[in-house]
């Protein structure tokens, strides 16, 4: 079951989320941005990191990467997709997620420990996890405000995955980061089968690194890309 | 014929901007109580060479909407520089 981790230049999680794939039990195969073939995988993802330098927007310039192409159409074919931190934002530039991500309310670079509620779990990345439960997982970025131009069609369809919450699954202004709309850190897409979100859960992925909270999201998509099989 | 262009991307009202927010807040603070809004755009400088402006023009707004400005969260407006 091989799993292409995109690397574009300046992507730096490749390899912590390769380790946490791995630990779940999945077939990481790292992939570089200029190759336009990826038959034969079965789940992609797009890792942290500053892709392109973040330049012109982030996730801009790498949504025109050859490997895009073939992201988009695997996708489209509902292939499991993840975007984690810079992953999301260039999912949301390349229109395979709702939504953009703006510089974080106070303009402060926010690298820490948050809490996130889980909203549903029929996205690939929430499907072993439960409504309700809250994981603590690490927010790293500065462009991690979450906005859209129609919030409530995204609330509405219910393409929220995952919520800032406080340690009790509570969603407050005092535990939304970085300003987003909604309190809002994970989007899918309608069928499920794309998701993005902010904070990093293979940095979450063993009791060493504090927390292995995140292991429940990486685990759930492993899964689904073992059950998916387009 | 060699033009440039000036392509203004704004964010569109109403949607989170942050840098906007805070500079807003620092201009009240240093007394300009009747700035009402202060918001936060970016100017791209392209220098094209085209058969006429109308092509030109073309080509730009063209570049607006599948790279230089996000439809989401921006707006866009394309001036020719003198």
């Amino acid at each position: 079951m091989k799993i292409a981790v995109v690397v574009f230049p300046g992507t730096n999680c490749e390899h912590d989320i390769a380790h946490a794939l791995a630990l779940a039990g999945g077939e990481p195969d790292l992939v570089w941005h200029t190759d336009d073939d990826l038959s034969g995988a079965e789940g992609i993802v797009l890792p942290g990191g500053f892709a392109h330098g973040d330049y012109l927007r982030t996730g801009a310039i790498a949504r025109f990467s050859p490997v895009m192409s073939e992201v988009e159409r695997l996708a489209t074919q509902g292939v499991p997709t993840l975007g984690i931190c810079n992953g999301f934002q260039i999912l949301c530039e390349a229109g395979l997620l709702p939504g953009a991500l703006v510089a974080n309310m106070g303009l402060k670079f926010i690298c820490k420990p948050v809490h996130l509620r889980v909203e549903s779990t029929k996205s690939v990345l929430t499907s072993a996890a439960a409504v309700g439960q809250v994981l603590q997982i690490p927010l790293n970025s500065y462009e991690g405000n979450f906005v859209a131009d129609d919030v409530n069609a995204i609330e509405d369809e219910g393409l929220v995955v995952l919520r800032y919450s406080d340690t009790e699954g509570r969603i407050r202004e005092s535990a939304n980061p970085n300003g987003s709309t909604n309190a809002i850190a994970c989007v899918s897409n309608a069928g499920g089968n794309v998701v993005g979100l902010m904070p990093h859960p293979e940095r979450a992925s063993e009791q060493i690194l504090g927390s292995a909270d995140g292991m429940v999201l990486v685990e759930s998509f492993v899964e689904s890309v073992r059950s998916v099989r387009v | 014929m060699k033009l440039t262009f000036e392509v203004t991307i704004s964010r569109k009202p109403g949607l989170s901007d942050p840098e906007g927010t805070t500079t807003l807040k620092a201009l009240h603070h240093l007394g300009y109580s009747g700035v009402e809004r202060a918001s936060f755009g970016r100017v791209i400088s392209i220098d094209i060479e085209a058969k006429n402006e109308r092509a030109a023009r073309e080509l730009v707004d063209q570049m607006c909407t599948k790279l230089l400005a996000n439809p989401v969260i921006e707006s866009y407006a394309i001036d020719l520089a003198t």
